[in-house]
C-alpha cells in the first residue's frame, strides 16, 4: 500500500508539470498545442547535453532547458501561430499548425540529438524506505522542485501583473486588449512560459526516465488524457488530472498486471467524458 | 533442430574468411564497373528508429568497404555496392508501400528487414509476389517455414535464445522461479508467450507470467512493484527495446530487487550506462559479433566504419552486420545470376558455408533453421549471451544454433 501511495504522488508531480503547460498555453489562446511533447523532449536533451555531457550544474541544466524551450515557444507563437490565428477564423487551422510544429520538432531532434536513448546520472543517488515502500532520492528531488515550480507558478499567475493580464486574456481576449492588456506580448509570454514547464518538466524527468527524440507523442498523449480529466484551459483541473491519472496508474498496475490497467483508464475517460464533456473542473461554456 | 552451446570451438576453416576478405578489401582499388543495389525496409523515423537505422548503418558501412576496395567481386566482375532505404515507420501499411518501391519499381531482389512481425508479414505478399529475398529481424515461424521461401531470419530468434539463457542461469545460479514482463505490443508479447513456454518446459516456477506495460511507458515503478513483491529468482524482459531495459534494471533495482535480470534482446552498452548506471550490473542480455571475447579484426574494421557512417557505435550492429555480408557472399558463390534471380540464391543456401569473417577464430558461418522452420532459413549466427561486469559486456557463453 505505501508504495502504491509512494508511486501515485511521484507520477502526480511528475504530471502535473506537464499538464499545467499544456494547460496554460490553452487558456490563453485556445490552442490545443501538440508539440508539448516535444518541448518537453528538447528540455530533456538541453539537461542530457549540460548535466550529462558538459558534467554542469544540475540547476544550470534546467535553466538552459527553460530558456530554450521558452525561445521556441515564443518564436513559435510570434511567428506560426500568431498569423495563423489572425488571419484564420477556423480553429482546426491552428491546430494543424500544431501538429506540424510536432512533427518538425521530432524531425529535427531525429537529425540533431540522433535516435539513441539518452540518460543522465542521478543527482542525489540512493533509496529510502518508507513504512516498506521504496522511494529513490531522485524522484523525491523530483517531486519536491515539481512542488516548488507549480507553486511559483500559481503565485506567478494570481498576483504578478503579467499572470494577471494572462488571467484577463484567459477570460475575455477582447475585453483584456479593452482594458489595455498587450494582448500579443502577453500571448507570447503565455505560451512561452508553457513552453518553457514542458521544457522543465522534461529536463527534471530525464534523470529518472531519460530521453529519446521520439519521446515526445507519448507524453503529448498523456498531457491530453489530463486535461480532458480535470478540464481544459483550467490551471486547477490540470492539477487534478495530474493527481487522478498518476494514482489510476499507481492502483491499476499494483491489482493488474496485465494491459488492463491502461485500457480500464481510457474506457473509465470516454464513459466520464460521455456525462462531463467539459472535464472535472471546466466550464460547459468553455 | 538441436541447440547446443559450444564455448572454446576452434576453426575448422580457421582464418580462411578473414583471409578472403583481407584479400578482398587488401586489393587495388580498380572502379567497379557494375552495379548491385540491396533494400533496407525498416523503421527509420519515430521513436523505434534506432530498430531500422541500424540496419540501414550496418549495410551502408559493408558496402562502404567493399565500395572502397573497387567492388565486391562477383564472377568476373567488381560491383559498386548501394543501399536504399525504405521507411515502414513502423506501420504495415507503409511497410507494403515501401516493400512495392523497392521490388517493383526500383526491381530490388534483396531486401533487409523489415523490423517486427507485424511488418515483415505485411510485406511478404509483395516479396514472394516479387521472388525478392528479405532477411526481416523478426520472429514469426510462418515466415520462415514452408511454403514460405523467400524470407531469411537475420538473428537468434527470442524463442531459441530464452531456454539456452534459463538453462544456464538454472545450473549456475541456482534460478528457481522466473517472472516475464513485456511490452503489450505483439511482437513483445508473442516472446513474452514463447519465453513462459520455454520456463514451464523447464519445470522453472512461473511467478507472473502476463505483466505489460504500455508502449509508450518511461515510468516502471508501479508496473514493477507487484512483480518485485513476488521475488522470483529472474525478472525476464521479453523483447525490451534498448531504450527502455535500464529503465527497467534501474526501477526494479530501486524497489530492492535482488534477482536476476535478463533479456533475449540486444542491448547497447553505453544506453544501460546513461539509463541505469551502477544498476545495470549483472544484467544479462544477447549480444553481436562485437563483443570483445569474439570479434576478429575485420569485425573491429568494420565498427570503426559504422561509426563513422553512424556517428557512434551501437552494441546493437553487432547482431545484425550479418545481413549484407551474407547476402554478398552467397550471390558470389551462387554466381552472376543470382543477381537478378534469387531461386539460384535459395538453391545455394542449402550447402553454403563461410568461415565467419566476424569472428575471432572463424568458425563455420552457414544457414541454418532445419529444425525450426523445416528449412534453412537463417542465418547461422552465433548466440553469444553477455553479462554487464564493471560497466562493459563480458560474455557469459557463446552458443550455436545448428
Amino acid at each position: 500500500m505505501t508504495q502504491i501511495l509512494i508511486d501515485g504522488c511521484v507520477l502526480s508531480a511528475n504530471y502535473a508539470l506537464i499538464a499545467l503547460g499544456i494547460t496554460l498555453i490553452f487558456s490563453i489562446i485556445n490552442l490545443l498545442n501538440f508539440a508539448h511533447g516535444e518541448l518537453f523532449m528538447v528540455g530533456a536533451f538541453m539537461v542530457y547535453y549540460v548535466y550529462g555531457v558538459f558534467h554542469l550544474p544540475f540547476v544550470a541544466g534546467l535553466v538552459v532547458a527553460a530558456l530554450v524551450t521558452a525561445v521556441i515557444g515564443a518564436l513559435f507563437e510570434k511567428f506560426f501561430f500568431a498569423p495563423v490565428m489572425r488571419s484564420s477564423t477556423r480553429e482546426e487551422n491552428s491546430m494543424l499548425l500544431a501538429v506540424g510544429t510536432a512533427l518538425l520538432l521530432d524531425s529535427v531532434a531525429l537529425f540533431a540529438f540522433g535516435h539513441e536513448q539518452r540518460g543522465v546520472p542521478d543527482v542525489i543517488p540512493g533509496v529510502m524506505q518508507i513504512a516498506g515502500g521504496f522511494l529513490p532520492y531522485q524522484r523525491l528531488l523530483v517531486l519536491v522542485v515539481s512542488l516548488v515550480l507549480v507553486g511559483v507558478l500559481l503565485w506567478f499567475v494570481q498576483y504578478t501583473r503579467p499572470g494577471r493580464a494572462m488571467r484577463a486574456l484567459a477570460q475575455d481576449r477582447d475585453a483584456a486588449r479593452l482594458m489595455g492588456v498587450n494582448v500579443e506580448r502577453t500571448s507570447m509570454l503565455g505560451f512561452a512560459i508553457g513552453a518553457a514547464l514542458a521544457g522543465l518538466a522534461g529536463g527534471l524527468l530525464v534523470t529518472v526516465q531519460g530521453i529519446s527524440a521520439g519521446a515526445g507523442p507519448a507524453i503529448s498523449i498523456k498531457a491530453f488524457i489530463m486535461i480532458m480529466i480535470g478540464g481544459a484551459g483550467v490551471v486547477g483541473g490540470a492539477l487534478l488530472g495530474a493527481v487522478v491519472l498518476g494514482f489510476a496508474e499507481s492502483i491499476g498496475y499494483s491489482l493488474l498486471p496485465g494491459s488492463e490497467t491502461y485500457l480500464l483508464i481510457f474506457v473509465a475517460l470516454i464513459l466520464f467524458l460521455i456525462i462531463r464533456p467539459q472535464g472535472i473542473m471546466g466550464h460547459p461554456w468553455g | 533442430m538441436s541447440t547446443s552451446i559450444r564455448i572454446g570451438r576452434r576453426t575448422v576453416l580457421a582464418g580462411a574468411g578473414g583471409a578472403a576478405v583481407a584479400a578482398t578489401l587488401g586489393r587495388p582499388a580498380i572502379a567497379a564497373t557494375k552495379t548491385f543495389t540491396v533494400g533496407v525496409l525498416g523503421v527509420l523515423s519515430g521513436p523505434d528508429a534506432a530498430w531500422g537505422l541500424v540496419n540501414k548503418y550496418c549495410a551502408t558501412a559493408t558496402a562502404n568497404m567493399y565500395n572502397a576496395a573497387g567492388g565486391f567481386p562477383i564472377g568476373d566482375d567488381k560491383y559498386h555496392l548501394e543501399v536504399v532505404p525504405a521507411d515502414t515507420e513502423l506501420d504495415p501499411k507503409i511497410a507494403v508501400a515501401g516493400a512495392e518501391k523497392l521490388t517493383q519499381q526500383l526491381g530490388l531482389r534483396y531486401v533487409i528487414g523489415p523490423n517486427t512481425d507485424t511488418g515483415a508479414l505485411s510485406v511478404a505478399p509483395v516479396m514472394n509476389r516479387s521472388n525478392t529475398i528479405f532477411i526481416p529481424y523478426a520472429f514469426s515461424r510462418q515466415l520462415y517455414t514452408p511454403p514460405a521461401e523467400n524470407a531469411i531470419l537475420g538473428m537468434i530468434a527470442s524463442y531459441e535464445a530464452g531456454p539456452i539463457i534459463y538453462k544456464y542461469l538454472m545450473q549456475k545460479r541456482g534460478v528457481k522461479s522466473i517472472s516475464f514482463l513485456a511490452s503489450n505490443e505483439p511482437d513483445a508479447l508473442d516472446q513474452q508467450k514463447q519465453g513462459v513456454a520455454a520456463a514451464r518446459k523447464l519445470n522453472l516456477k512461473i511467478l507472473s507470467a502476463d505483466a505489460t506495460y504500455q508502449p509508450s511507458a518511461t515510468d516502471f515503478f508501479a508496473v514493477l512493484s507487484p512483480l518485485v513483491r513476488q521475488k522470483p529468482d529472474l525478472i525476464v524482459f521479453s523483447g525490451v527495446a534498448p531504450a527502455t531495459a535500464p529503465l527497467l534494471i534501474k526501477a526494479a533495482r530501486q524497489l530492492g530487487y535482488k534477482g536476476q535480470l535478463s533479456t533475449e534482446t540486444a542491448q547497447n552498452i553505453k544506453i544501460l550506462q546513461q539509463g541505469a548506471g551502477k544498476y545495470a550490473e549483472g544484467f544479462i542480455s544477447v549480444g553481436g559479433a562485437s563483443t570483445p571475447a569474439i570479434e576478429s579484426d575485420y569485425m573491429t574494421r568494420f565498427a570503426k566504419e559504422y561509426q563513422k557512417v553512424a556517428g557512434e557505435w551501437d552494441d546493437e550492429a553487432g547482431t545484425k552486420v550479418y545481413a549484407l555480408e551474407m547476402i554478398l557472399r552467397t550471390i558470389a558463390k551462387a554466381g552472376p545470376k543470382a543477381l537478378t534471380d534469387t531461386t539460384a540464391f535459395k538453391a545455394e543456401m542449402d550447402s553454403f558455408e563461410i568461415a565467419n569473417p566476424f569472428m575471432k577464430d572463424h568458425p563455420p558461418l552457414r544457414y541454418v533453421g532445419t529444425g525450426y522452420f523445416q528449412q534453412k532459413r537463417q542465418i547461422g549466427v552465433p548466440l553469444v549471451v553477455n553479462e554487464v561486469k564493471n560497466g562493459s559486456f563480458q560474455t557469459l557463453f557463446v552458443g550455436f544454433v545448428s
